[in-house]
């Protein structure tokens, strides 16, 4: 066995290069490099944990087979354009683990007991609770942020089948799962609490509309139960159902939480549960005394936290709003037909004409670009304007896409130069004196009502400010409103043209136009 | 009580490094800085591995660590994969 500080050593020199793979994320450059550190140190940390003696490798070996082979293929395997949903789930796995080793540390504490051992610290008890707590509240709230950003949870629309097994499955499955360990205790208000609960997860989850009557009163039920429920496993740590309805009951409250939280927020919802995920592997550090797991779980919440107050700042709402209010259309919104009166449709030879003699081209892509895989043609397209001797610049906002730096990965991903890719405020200074501004699948985050009208549900929310290009043209299937549910006057102004496309199959009109004119 | 007050002050502080460090990430690197940091937050893994192995734990124990491995890993292999993908993307011309 090797001797413990060695151990402690090893901790420590994974901690360290956690923290560089972190700050080299600051640059492009070095970035690479910085994730390679990461895994490098938690290569130490776990090679550390193995040579820590004591362990037996049967049940440590087959996890860790299953687990990589699923991590590897759904890595490997998602494209690009996924990527939200894709980071939304891995948020859960990270949350489950924490609910787990919660649960697995107060059997082995009591069992320990029962064989004479030392009690359990309280220490050990509330970290407990706290990484059964918080560690359910990320795994159910991802996995509803995983099916939003999928569309398979609160739609109204027909699902794929691979979409209804997972929603009626993992539904049916929490069901089963309480039940069954519901059935098998003694009857009591607890184990009939601990199958309410989960029918009411697997419930909820199938309700097709993101909000329902009563249920802020649920929620405040939910966040006072998890804590009396908190108090009594902590009094009562023999007692594993109390345990386990404590993580249903927080269940409950990741799943209301999150459901409720509509599609313009959804970049703030995964930078929360990015920050919870954090948060939870802190608690069990707190569980089992060890460095390593705080001072990692530390550096993830706190980046959580400040991506969180980024999107927050980015949509000029606070957070309380983002998690308890809503967004949408005001009463005194002004009349969709009124607004678009003056709505002028063009062409893409209308288009490739004023590209041609453009000399400062800004691209602003949104949502929609994601949706339609356009990032190839858009760099297509910006590749042939450029060979004309223009210049092509990104405008992105914080909150274009769902998650946070969604459109610059899509735009990376079709070898676009990152230094093209200009932040809001950068480009807002230059757009006075840009020819042509296209924008492609953005709707809200180029609304100039954000700065005109104190009483619209994006006042104040800081912009591109497109409207100051010389032209503007406006890709966009059709005038539907954006998450915000309010028009837009950006279309209907003088200056703008409306392109009705799809992004990609516009992009590609756009090209043809431009070859042809050459 | 020693130990709590020595873990807590270490979280405390790392709190800060991390809110100090992170604020240097530019937005364009936002998407695998959550990846990445997400496949750090897999370090659970550590007490996942200590609760499925030790050996004298009672199987029900390691039943719930072995789940919580597979929990674990798909986060840190997946993320760390995913964040390196992206990351690759990232080119100066």
């Amino acid at each position: 066995m090797i001797s413990q500080n060695f151990i402690n050593l090893a901790y420590v020199l994974a901690a360290v290069l956690f923290i560089f793979d972190l700050k080299w994320m600051a640059h492009p450059r070095t970035a690479v490099k910085g994730n390679r550190v990461g895994v490098l140190a938690m290569l130490i940390a776990i090679a550390a944990t193995m040579l820590s003696g004591n362990l037996e490798f049967k049940y440590i070996l087959i996890g860790i087979s299953i687990g990589s082979v699923i991590g590897a293929v759904a890595a490997m395997r998602v494209a690009m354009t996924s990527m939200p949903e894709m980071v939304g789930l891995f948020n859960g796995f990270g949350g489950g683990a924490s609910i787990m080793v919660a649960g697995a540390a107060l059997i082995a504490a009591m069992y320990s007991l029962a064989g004479g051992g030392e009690e359990a610290s309280m220490q050990t008890k509330i970290a407990i609770v706290a990484s059964g707590i918080i560690g359910s509240i990320t795994f159910f709230g991802s996995y509803v942020a995983f099916g939003k950003l999928a569309e398979f949870l609160a739609v109204k629309w027909k699902l794929h089948l691979w979409q209804s097994i997972i929603k009626y499955g993992f539904s049916s499955a929490v069901v089963a799962g309480g039940a069954w360990y519901g059935l098998s205790q003694p009857t009591s208000a607890m184990s009939i609490g601990l199958i309410v609960s989960a029918v009411l997860i697997g419930a909820i989850l199938l309700i097709k509309k993101d909000r329902f009557p009563g249920m802020n009163i649920l929620k405040s039920l939910c966040g006072i139960a998890v804590l009396v429920l908190g108090y009594m496993v902590i009094q009562d740590p023999g007692n594993m159902l109390l345990f386990w309805l404590l993580v249903t009951v927080a269940g409950v409250l990741g799943v209301i939480l999150t459901i409720s939280i509509g599609g313009a927020d959804m970049p703030v919802v995964i930078a929360l549960l990015n920050s919870y995920s954090g948060l939870a592997a802190t608690a069990t550090g707190f569980v089992i005394n060890n460095n390593v797991l705080i001072i990692a779980g530390s550096l993830v919440g706190a980046s959580g936290i400040i991506l969180t107050q980024i999107m927050c700042k980015a949509m000029n709402r606070s957070l309380t709003n983002v998690l308890f209010g809503s967004l949408g259309p005001t009463a005194d919104t002004p009349d969709a037909e009124e607004v678009y009166k003056t709505v002028k449709s063009t062409s893409p030879e209308e288009v490739a004409m004023m590209l041609e003699t453009a000399q400062k081209v800004v691209i602003i892509p949104g949502y929609g670009m994601a949706v339609s895989q356009a990032q190839h043609a858009v760099r297509d397209l910006a590749n042939l304007i450029e060979a004309n001797g223009a210049e092509v610049l990104y405008g992105i906002h914080p909150v274009a896409g769902r998650m946070p730096g969604h459109m610059n990965v899509l735009l990376a991903e079709a070898d676009i130069d990152y230094d093209k890719l200009k932040e809001m405020d950068e480009i807002n200074t230059s757009l006075a004196q840009v020819d042509v501004a296209i924008v492609l699948g953005a709707n809200d985050v180029v609304n100039p009502v954000a700065r005109t009208d104190p009483n619209s549900a994006i006042a104040g929310m800081p912009i591109i400010d497109v409207d100051k290009a010389r032209t503007v043209v406006v890709i966009k299937r059709s005038l539907s409103p954006g998450f915000a549910g309010i028009p837009n006057p950006l279309f209907a102004m003088d200056n703008t043209l409306m392109f009705f496309s799809d992004g990609k199959k516009a992009m590609e009109d756009l090209i043809a136009a431009v070859k042809e004119g050459n | 009580m020693e130990i709590f007050v020595l873990i807590l002050t270490i979280f405390v502080l790392a709190i800060f490094v991390g809110l100090e460090i992170v604020t240097k990430v530019p937005p364009t690197l936002h998407t695998p800085l959550m990846s990445g940091s997400n496949a750090i937050s897999g370090i659970t893994i550590i007490g996942a591995l200590l609760l499925a192995g030790q050996i004298g734990n009672p199987e029900l124990s390691k039943i719930l660590g072995t789940v919580a491995v597979i929990f674990a890993t798909i986060n840190v292999v997946g993320g760390f994969l995913v964040t390196d993908r992206m990351l690759k993307m990232f080119k100066k011309k």
